[in-house]
């Protein structure tokens, strides 16, 4: 596979080794010349110097025959914008870009630039994965008498969401103590539903919260 | 554009913008009834407070040419600006993304047409070219 790497960071230099070692042949450009010079020591006839977003540039680094094109360049503009003319100009098949800024990633989507890897995002949605008790708050901890309380938010599409209190099968040892809503809150009773959004108080007995905080984040989530 | 008679707001990043544009007037740029707003271009809220929504023409005219081309799309996708005007100084984008219907200028091949012109003594009044 032939491909194409614009900007010779930390990302891209990487991106290049692991690509050469799998048996790739990569070219990268960089525009700064003194990066250039660093990484040219190893990568040799693998990178070209120049600014990756001129069109004659694209062209002598060979686009038209990439495979793949990937924009890691510091820029989001640049990186839009390589894109662009990588899938619209040149018919590449296959594009990758860097998102730097998250905000941007709707600019990237509009533009029909796609996959868009934000490194923020990326850490965001692991934190979410790796660490189940996202949405949760120890609002007190009693250890000698082994309670807590804690906060969660209620996702939606959770298996709390629309149900009454009474209906949340949590397990004995825990109990709803109170619901945040529309910034005030009240003590439920059994009929009372829960809904995506509020905020659920709830003492526990130590050692249970895992089972009781699954009922509170949505599937997906609660699923990995 | 505003001596004409149109309402102009102006975006601009850096917040001493506002001294070129009051420079040489009697008045001050707002005073004459225009208006300036810092923010950078990508930022959609930068461009709601600078009015883009009832903008009837968009000029996207920083000196980043990827930054002009990628907020020139937005304003006619996004926002559905009718007139949109990108300034783009390297002749080689400018010619590819006009082909794509985007309303470029380009100074740089401007530039090279007029002084074609002129070492070729075609410019009509003497001295246009200087």
């Amino acid at each position: 596979m032939y491909v194409l790497i614009v900007g010779a960071g930390k990302v891209g230099w990487n991106l290049a080794r692991e690509l050469i070692d799998k048996q790739n042949e990569v070219t990268v450009v960089e525009a700064s010349r003194r990066r250039y010079e660093v990484v040219e020591e190893e990568l040799e006839h693998n990178i070209q110097y120049g600014d990756g977003t001129e069109l004659w540039i694209l062209e002598r680094a060979g686009i038209e025959r990439a495979d793949l094109v990937i924009a890691v360049t510091g820029d989001d503009e640049d990186n839009i914008l390589i894109c662009q003319v990588a899938k619209e100009k040149y018919g590449v098949e296959r594009v990758v870009a860097r998102c730097n800024n998250p905000r941007n990633l709707q600019h990237f989507e509009l533009l029909g630039v796609k996959p868009a890897v934000s490194a923020t995002d990326l850490i965001m949605r692991l934190i979410e994965h790796e660490v189940p008790k996202y949405g949760l708050v120890h609002l007190l901890d009693l250890k000698e008498e082994r309670l807590e309380i804690i906060e969660m938010e209620v996702a939606e599409g959770s298996d709390a969401d629309g149900q009454p209190v009474q209906s949340l099968g949590l397990p004995e040892g825990a109990l709803v103590i109170s619901i945040l809503r529309d910034g005030g809150g009240f003590v439920p009773t059994g009929e009372s539903v829960i809904k995506a959004g509020d905020e659920v108080l709830l003492v526990l007995d130590i050692g249970i919260e895992e089972s009781v905080t699954e009922r509170f984040v949505s599937r997906t989530a609660a699923a990995g | 554009m505003l001596a004409e008679g149109n309402e102009v707001s102006v975006l601009d990043e850096n917040p001493e913008a506002i001294a070129l544009l009051n420079r040489g007037q009697d008045q001050s740029w707002e005073d004459l009834g225009g208006s300036f707003t810092v923010g950078t271009a990508l930022e959609i809220d930068a461009l709601l407070a600078a009015g883009i929504e009832n903008a009837d023409a968009f000029v996207a005219s920083t000196d980043g040419d990827n930054t002009n081309l990628v907020i020139a799309q937005i304003a006619q996708r996004r926002f559905r600006i009718g007139k949109v005007v990108v300034r783009v100084l390297d002749p080689g984008r400018a010619k590819w993304y006009a082909e794509q219907g985007l309303q470029t200028i380009c100074p740089t091949q401007t530039a090279i047409e007029m002084l074609q012109r002129a070492v070729r003594g075609e410019h009509e009044r003497r001295g246009s070219v200087a």
